[in-house]
């Protein structure tokens, strides 16, 4: 299958500044290959929270997009400190995030659920200590 | 309606993103928990919300909110005002709580 577009930026941990400009760049690519709106607003959603899970939790990591003539595929990798229970981290109102975070208006405990809902396929996989790696497909057709 | 009528009728200041004012309002959108906005908040809406750091212009932009209204004279931060501009999402400031606006919105047909 033709690869349209593969672009990868990373992430870097607590900064809440640039968090959310790789999803932005993202959004602009899905633009200019126009997808349609709707289906932009679905990966922007599960970008954006994915992009912000990696600033608030993880020691960094990166955002990878791929377009395909069929459907768009997300990967959000980190370099962890992993999801020790991934059941309980998709639970919508469960979060750990920090008190500084939670005051910025993030860890209502929805990014994982939202993601989740926002997508076709969903893959989660997490290592304790070691990496999170989450895959979204979202089809095209 | 556009962001530059409801700057005149409510009085708001403009404390970035005037390139902005043109834009389309549709509908209002009030809610601090920055996820929630992500998954309900809808194209042309004006927000209204207490958050002031950089990433409120982010989820702004990805959702492609008209305007970003700040309550009860809360104060932004720069860093947030220089993105808003980067960005041409316009940031009002209004000294109402986040209910009055509401109130005084709808009454605009906003």
């Amino acid at each position: 299958m033709d690869e349209l577009l593969n672009v990868k930026y990373d992430v870097a941990s607590g900064d809440f500044i640039r968090g959310g400009e790789a999803s932005s760049n993202i959004k602009k690519l899905l633009q200019q290959l126009g997808v349609r709106n709707d289906i932009i607003k679905r990966i922007c959603v599960a970008c954006y929270e994915a992009e912000m899970n990696i600033v608030i939790h993880s020691v960094g990591g990166y955002i990878e997009a791929k377009v395909f003539s069929d459907r768009i595929e997300i990967t959000a990798f980190d370099n962890g400190p992993g999801i020790e229970n991934i059941d309980l981290a998709l639970q919508e109102g469960y979060s750990t995030a920090s008190n500084l975070a939670r005051e910025m208006g993030f860890g209502g405990g929805m990014g994982l659920p939202n993601i989740k809902r926002s997508c076709d396929e969903f893959y989660i996989d997490s290592k304790v200590g070691e990496y999170t790696k989450i895959k979204i497909i979202v089809y095209l057709k | 309606m556009k962001v530059r009528e409801i700057v005149d009728s409510l009085r708001l200041k403009v404390l970035a993103g005037e390139t902005g004012l043109d834009k389309e309002v549709n509908g209002v959108y009030t809610c601090d928990l920055l996820s929630w906005v992500m998954s309900h908040g809808k194209q042309g809406n004006a927000w209204i919300t207490v958050q002031i750091h950089p990433n409120v212009i982010a989820v702004a932009s990805l959702l492609e909110f008209s305007c970003v209204i700040v309550p009860e004279d809360i104060d932004v931060e720069e860093i947030t005002l220089n993105k808003a501009n980067d960005e041409a999402i316009p940031v009002l400031q209004s000294s109402l709580n986040a209910y009055e606006l509401c109130v005084e919105l709808n009454k605009l047909g906003a």
